[in-house]
């Protein structure tokens, strides 16, 4: 039996504290006139007028209400990186653009930080999910550890969900579908507001939300139950949902992946975007998986996890990290190579404001796993598992980052104090949350049919 | 130089770990172990070196990247710049996602194949060579121990008595 540390309760708290201050600074600080916001930009000194005219992410928000019908014009404006507003004469301003940028800075820094922390825990969800309906026989000394972490799924989707009602009642500018001016002067917008509009939306996230922790809640009663059971029907119940679990999981994470960060730039599509999403959650998800199982080993509480359960779980990290670079270049490269003006205004944008991010998370989450753990040795040693992760979530949250604010901040992008403030928060809570659920129940089952495999398992 | 060696026969994987096990205990040299199919642990049990196949194969792969940089820096940007349906040939990295393909291709295609070829140099495989097994027993359900013979026949044949052994010959081989 795990007892919480004080270090760790202590810690975690100071966590949430620092980063609660941080996120209020970062609302305090955001300018809430247009004079002020216009003083920002040029205190900073960096020019960002200049650029301003000629950069990209301007059209994100701009050619939505400027362009009207004329869908050809986008990709003249893109290729010339002329601005949208000047060229038809649109009626918001520079200075109202800029404000709502720096309006939404601290709500998208909440909101990826939100959503990190929350689809690591779906991440071990689904990847525990794998595990009981596929059988294995080398993970379930590591059952109460994921049911551990994907505790967190129920406070983290529920402050995820928060974020949602608060746009959807127009508290911020997250998503810019969700305000009727845009939409009125937007036909595109129309055109798919059949499925974009704020209570259709908020009723799928309630019935993912649902779904997901439904079945965690109840897949964790039936692992807790087999314990205490003289048979295995609570085995094979949980091995059964867990199988239709995963059939929900698939449709529901690809719908989610349009809902909460696709639909971040309504003007853009991609058909693989709800699996580079889960890549993004899965490997973030094994990696925190491996990072716990390492620390409560550390500290003698899961004597019987060997090196080879070390080794399968970094084995994963390293598969599910090329996987994700797959999915990230074969979405990339097929933009690139067909060049179509609708669709490639997604990357124009990074990669004109987000260049060191971008190609810098590529840097994180593909080549850094890939010679840190190709080596089957490396992937035995605990620091060495523990190192590559953290350059692996640091990766995915940026991955996150690059994928919410070029369309919410745009160029005013900065990792500063409410970035790392909602970061601080979300990583406390989760500490504390996850930490506190390992605690509440014995970290190994005791009536698994599969558990003497586990506990005998050697690569 | 021919010399006498000790062919130990088996008939069960687990009985022949336990020979080799015993055999490594007294000391003497296992000259070979011949299977029908690979035992799990074996080499460890023999104590052998464990392969560096897997580092070939690392070079081979960082080989067959540099060579597809190479070919496709020449030949699509040095030698022939055209445009090409648009695609900016001004400098590699420009380009470079439309050569990704090919990268990953022969950066594989290296990787899997020379380190195939070096297995096979390694182990002395090629077409037409002459099987050495000893016994043809030996790929269906037999295992031998091969232990070399250096005026102790009788000390090792009491060794192997109880270690479930099927049947022990002596024969006359050249050794490499």
């Amino acid at each position: 039996m795990y007892t919480i540390s004080s270090k760790i309760k202590l810690g975690s708290i100071i966590l949430m504290v620092v980063g609660a201050l941080g996120i209020g600074w970062g609302f305090l600080a955001a300018p809430s006139t247009e004079a002020e916001a216009m003083e920002m930009v040029a205190s900073h000194g960096d020019g960002h007028e200049g650029d301003h005219e000629s950069s990209v992410p301007h059209l994100d928000e701009g050619e939505g209400v400027a362009r009207g019908p004329i869908l050809e014009q986008e990709g003249e404006h893109t290729e010339g990186g002329e601005d949208a507003e000047v060229e038809t004469g649109h009626a918001m301003s520079h200075e109202t653009h800029v404000l709502h940028q720096l309006q939404n800075k601290p709500w998208a820094a909440l909101y990826v930080a939100a959503f990190f922390f929350f689809m690591i825990a779906l991440g071990v969800l689904a990847f525990y999910a794998i595990q009981r309906a596929a059988q294995a026989g080398w993970s379930p000394l590591l059952f109460r550890v994921m049911e551990g972490i994907t505790a967190y799924i129920v406070p983290g989707g529920i402050i995820v969900f928060v974020i949602l009602v608060l746009s959807v009642l127009h508290m911020n500018h997250l998503f810019v579908w969700m305000d009727p001016e845009v939409v009125a002067h937007d036909e595109l917008i129309q055109g798919k507001s059949g499925y974009l509009n704020g209570w259709f939306f908020l009723l799928r996230a309630v019935i993912f939300l649902g779904g997901w922790i439904l079945y965690r809640e109840y897949s964790r009663k039936l692992s807790l139950k087999q314990d205490e059971a003289t048979d295995d029907s609570n085995f094979k119940m949980n091995f059964r949902i867990s199988a239709a679990f995963l059939v929900f999981y698939l449709i529901t994470e690809s719908m989610m992946s349009w809902d909460w960060i696709m639909s971040v730039d309504p003007h853009w599509f991609s058909t693989l975007f709800g699996w580079y999403i889960f890549a993004s959650m899965f490997v973030s998800g094994i990696t925190v998986i491996a990072m716990v199982t390492v620390y409560l080993k550390s500290k003698g509480y899961l004597e019987l996890v060997n090196d080879s359960h070390i080794h399968d779980l970094a084995k994963f990290m390293f598969g599910i990290s090329i996987f994700w670079t797959y999915l990230w270049f074969s979405q990339f490269m097929l933009i690139w190579y067909a060049n179509i003006p609708e669709e490639v205004t997604y990357y124009v944008t990074r990669i004109a404001d987000y260049k060191l991010p971008f190609f810098g998370m590529v840097a994180m989450n593909f080549l850094f796993p890939v010679l840190l753990l190709m080596n089957s040795d490396y992937k035995r040693i605990n620091w060495f598992v523990i190192m590559a992760g953290i350059v692996i979530l640091a990766g995915h949250y940026m991955d996150i980052f690059n994928a919410i604010m070029p369309a919410t901040v745009g160029d005013q992008w900065y990792i500063g104090i409410p970035e790392i403030g909602a970061i601080l928060f979300f990583a406390g809570l989760f500490i504390f949350w996850i930490f506190r659920a390992l605690a509440s129940q014995p970290l190994q089952p005791k009536r698994n049919p599969f558990i003497e495999e586990s506990k005998h398992f050697h690569y | 130089m021919a010399s006498k060696v000790l062919h130990a026969y088996y008939n069960d994987d687990d009985v022949l770990m336990l020979a080799v096990k015993k055999v490594k205990a007294a000391k003497h040299h296992i000259e070979e172990v011949y299977c029908p199919f690979p035992v799990h642990g074996l080499d460890k049990a023999m104590g052998l070196a464990p392969t560096r196949i897997a580092i070939t194969s690392f070079i081979y792969g960082c080989i067959g990247l540099g060579v597809a940089v190479l070919m496709m820096n020449f030949i699509m940007i040095e030698d022939w710049p055209q445009d090409i349906g648009g695609k900016p040939s001004f400098s590699y990295i420009e380009n470079m996602p439309a050569f990704v393909p090919i990268m990953f291709e022969l950066t594989v295609f290296f990787a899997a194949h020379l380190m195939v070829i070096t297995f096979y140099m390694r182990s002395r495989l090629w077409p037409f060579k002459k099987a050495e097994n000893p016994d043809v027993r030996t790929t269906d359900d037999h295992f031998i121990m091969e232990i070399e013979i250096h005026d102790n026949e009788n000390e090792l044949k009491d060794l192997l008595a109880d270690t479930g052994t099927v049947e022990i010959n002596i024969v006359e081989k050249n050794l490499h």
